[in-house]
This record gives structure tokens, sequence and C-alpha cells, in this order.
């Protein structure tokens, strides 16, 4: 079942010096329950993309569908995740994951219950209390996940999730924040420029042109090892053909 | 049993720690050396006519000047009066401030209009404008509590609009995902993200609400530690200009310290 739909996205940004065209007729579907990655040339409009799927910004021209529903505006069925987890230093953990839970008034009884579900599942129970400095990268990150899958999101937008954090890990934690999604079944955008990354989380892997971003070529990924974990396929036999594959499409040059 | 908590140090740790205090003890007691030195040696100068007490006053000569005060009962209402007045003119000199920022944060346009005014309305010396206050709200305390309002009033709508300003576009970006409002977006992350800003303001403001209270009591005062300064230089008294001066210092050091605290309290989770 199709649950997101890009139908002719453009969009052009105007300055003082000029316009810039980011995003040139783009149509792209993502299925419910996909984990589908963005990858590109740094510029080409991946963050702009996801702003429009978000309804941050008005698409110069297309629309957005959502379950055949256009979108105009933010919508409660997405949740977006930046490269940092802007949590607000003056607020606690705990605070901090209900945030959008209290701007959208829903700090309810089943609502609060699922945030304690998650935290205790997750392991932040134990730092409910602290401040987002007191935490590491990692823990951080999860922080911010679990504030966003509080409004409880059908689609969770990841914008370079990961790119903030050191080598190491960034591998632990994608592994960990895989999990956590796919445990709890949502659908996914993610905005990468590490293509290891986009193969060994992703579903389909859409590589983009410099921009205005058109789509180059869409890749399915499929492993033939059980355990299906990012960590475990960086070690299956086809991962270094899809990353080489991938390489090859970007197109990558050293000015 | 009881000491189980207490973490054991190595030798040198413990030593280190010691030096510190050390240090610290002996810091003050300078500062309350020179203290000491800076009032003894004004007395004897004073007593052995080294210096001449009538045009620098003297030690002794303040304090019989400072009990009679205390005991007509006038020490404690000039204090209060004046500490009264800069408490007033700071804490609205901020919050007035702060209200404007907030009309600027919300309506880029009219910041944008407003811009080239307010410029020039903080070079513009605010003791300038005292006697047209004056005129209007007439020769007593609101004159002065207006006077010690504006010298801050301007400066805290430039800067902490600016702080407005800085905060984190993706911040916003996070609210507005969640669909927040405008208002909102004040509440949960324009106006926590700038206490720091604020409360900087704040600080200043102190500082400037005693200039214009003091300049406030010289020019309409009957009462007041300002008041006393001009009196006791009318009066060529310079015991009452000198005491009052210090008791001036005194009190200013307190209230700063004061709200220097409400740093720690309100930015706790820096800590
Ligand atoms: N708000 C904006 N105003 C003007 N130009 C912008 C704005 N945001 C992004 N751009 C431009 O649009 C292009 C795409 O940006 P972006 O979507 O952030 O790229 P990516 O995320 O793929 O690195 C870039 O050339 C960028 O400079
Ligand atoms: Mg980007």
């Amino acid at each position: 079942m199709i649950k997101l739909r890009a139908k002719d996205i453009s969009v052009i940004y105007h300055t003082l010096d000029g316009e810039t065209e980011a995003i040139k007729n783009l149509n792209l579907e993502v299925k419910e329950g996909e984990f589908l990655s963005l990858v590109g040339p740094s510029g080409c409009g991946k963050s702009t993309f996801l702003n429009v799927i978000a309804g941050l910004i008005k698409p110069s021209k297309g629309q957005i569908f959502i379950d055949d529903e256009e979108i105009t505006k933010p919508s409660n069925k997405i949740g977006y995740m930046f490269q940092r987890d802007y949590l607000f230093e003056w607020r606690t953990i705990y605070k901090n994951i209900i945030l959008g839970l209290e701007i959208q008034n829903k700090l309810n009884g089943d609502n609060l219950r699922m945030v304690e579900y998650m935290l205790q599942k997750y392991g932040l129970s134990a730092f409910k209390n602290y401040y987002p400095r007191q935490l590491s990268g990692g823990m951080r990150q999860r922080a911010a996940l679990i504030r966003t899958l509080a409004l409880n999101p059908d689609i969770l937008l990841l914008d370079e999730p990961f790119a903030a954090l050191d080598y190491q890990t960034r591998l632990a934690v994608s592994d960990d924040i895989y999990k956590i999604i796919k445990n709890e079944g949502k659908t996914v955008i993610m905005v990468t420029h590490d293509i290891a990354e986009a193969v060994s989380l992703s579903d389909r892997v859409v590589v983009l042109s410099k921009r205005p971003a058109r789509i180059k070529d869409i890749l399915e990924i499929k492993f033939s090892i059980k355990d299906r974990s990012p960590i475990k396929v960086r070690e299956a036999p086809e991962f270094k053909d899809y990353f080489n594959l991938i390489w090859k499409e970007l197109d990558i040059h050293v000015e | 049993m009881l000491n189980e908590n207490k973490i054991e140090y190595s030798k040198e740790h413990e030593l280190f720690l010691k030096n510190v205090k050390k240090r610290k003890v002996l810091i003050v007691f300078t500062q309350i050396l020179i203290l000491v030195l800076f009032f003894a040696q004004w007395e004897i100068t004073a007593r052995l006519k080294i210096i001449d007490p009538f045009l620098v006053s003297q030690p002794t000569r303040m304090l019989k000047f400072l009990i009679k005060l205390y005991q007509n009962g006038e020490l404690f209402r000039h204090i209060f009066v004046t500490c009264y007045e800069t408490i007033v003119g700071f804490v609205l000199g901020t919050l007035i401030g702060t209200v404007f920022a907030v009309i600027l944060w919300w309506w880029d346009f009219l910041s944008k209009v407003l811009e080239p005014y307010l410029v020039v309305l903080n070079a513009l010396p605010k003791i300038a404008l005292g006697p047209i206050i004056i005129f209007w709200v007439g020769n007593g305390r609101p004159a002065i509590i207006i006077i010690a309002l504006m010298i801050s009033l301007i400066v805290t709508i430039i800067s902490v609009h600016a702080g407005f300003k800085e905060v984190d576009e993706d911040k916003i970006k996070l609210l507005k995902t969640f669909g927040a409002s405008k208002f909102q977006i004040l509440r949960y992350v324009v106006l926590p993200s700038s206490v720091p800003t604020i409360i900087s303001a704040l600080k200043i403001n102190v500082g400037l609400s005693w200039v214009g209270v003091i300049v406030g009591e010289f020019l309409v005062a009957k009462e007041g530690l300002g008041f006393l300064i001009v009196f006791g230089g009318q009066v060529a008294q310079l015991d009452v200009v000198m005491l009052s001066i210090i008791i001036l210092s005194i009190a200013a050091y307190i209230m700063y310290i004061l709200v220097a605290s409400l740093e720690n309290k309100f930015l706790g989770w820096k800590n």
C-alpha cells in the first residue's frame, strides 16, 4: 500500500541574489512500513524535499499525499528528526520528550503511559530527570527519537540523523534506532550522505542528481542473510556491490 | 558505617584541596585588610592634620553622623527610598523592555520600521529628558523612577530583541513540526532560550537604574541618598556626602549580588 506520494514536486527559492531551483519535477511513492533512503550530492535539495513533505515549505509546484490525502501544513502523521537532537537545554529529558504532547495539548494518561513505556523499553527511565547536557550523544539522539515517537506519527523523516555522531557511536546508534523504528512499525524517509548507512538500513535507496534534485535511480536492497540488522548486513556479500553501484551513480568528483 | 559514603582521597589530593582553601581564605583576608588599612590611614592622616577633614571628612565624624541619622530614624528611610526607586526602576525597565522586544519580534515589519528611531533614542543621553519629565509628572518620586526607567528601557529593548532573533532557527522548526502556533513558539523556545539575555540585561539595568535614581534625586528629591549627597554638598557637610556615598556603594553591591544570584536560580540547568 502506498503511504506517501510526492507528485511533480518543484521548489524554487527566491532571494535577493536570485533564484535557486532546488527540486525539479520529483515524483516518488513510499510504501507503508518501508525504510527509504535518499542519497545525493550535498546541496542538491534533500532537506528541502523533507521540508516539503513535512509541510514546512510550500512547493512551487506539485502536491504531497499521505494516505491519499493532500497535505499543506504540518501533519500529525509525520515526525521529523534532524541531524542534531535539538533537545532544549533548560528542560529535563522527560520534559523534552513530552514537549510535542504539551504543544498539541495531548498530555493525557494514555499518552503519558506510552511515554513511560518507551522510556523503560529504550533504557532512558533512569535518566528522565537529567538535563540533556548530562547525556551522551547516542542517548540524546534516542531521547529525540522518543520525543518524535510520543506523538505516534506514521511516517518518520530523518535528516542525516547520525551525522553529528562519531563513527563508532554512529554504528551503534543507527543499529539501535533502526530496531526501535522497526519495532514500532513506522514508515521512514531518511536523508544521508553516508552510502554504507543507506545500504545497511534501507529497503530502497533513491539516488538523486545534482541540484535541482531529480531521481537518478532507485535501488531495491535485498540481502541473502537471515539477520537483517544494520551491523550484520555490512558483512553480507551483496553489501559492497550495492555500495559500489551507488558510489558510481553518485559520480562524486573531488574538484 | 557512616563513613562509607565519604570518598577517600589520596594524600596528594587532600593537600591540593587544603591549598585551594588556604588561598581562598588569604584572598578574603587581604580584601578585608585593604578596607581596614584604608579607613585607618584616613582617620590617622585626618587627626594629624595631614589632610583637611573639612574637605575630605574623616571616618569617626562620619560614624558620628551615621549614629545621629540612625537615632532620629532617618537613616533607613533614606536608604529605603533610594533602594525602592532603584528596584522599581530596573524591574520596570527590564519588564517593559522585554514586552516591547516581544512586540518587535512578533511584528518584524514594525521592528524594521522602528530600527533607526531606536538607534537615535539609544544614543540620546536620557538624563537630558529629566527637565521634561519633571515638567510632565511633577516634582516627586514618579519623576525619579521614570528617569531611572528611561535609562534602561531602550537598551533593554535592543539587546533582548537581538537575543530573540538569535534563537536557533532549527529549534523553531522543530516546534513547527509539532504544529506549534506563533505564541507557543514564543513561550516554548524564544522566551526560555532568552532567559540568559534577559538576566544579563537585568544585571546591566541595576547599574543604570542607580545612575538614573541618583541623578533624579539630585534634581527633585526631598529624601534619599542622592538627596543627602546634594544637601551635604550645599551645606558644606562633607561628612554627610562621604557617608552617603559609602552607604550607596554598599547598597549597590548588595543589590548586584542579589540579582546575580537570580542567575543561579533560573539557569540551574547549566550546572
Ligand atoms: N531558505 C533558503 N533560501 C534560499 N536558498 C535555500 C534555502 N534553503 C536551501 N537553499 C538552497 O537550496 C539548495 C538545496 O538545499 P538543501 O535542500 O538544504 O540541500 P541538501 O539538504 O541536499 O544538502 C542549496 O543550494 C541551498 O543553498
Ligand atoms: Mg541537508
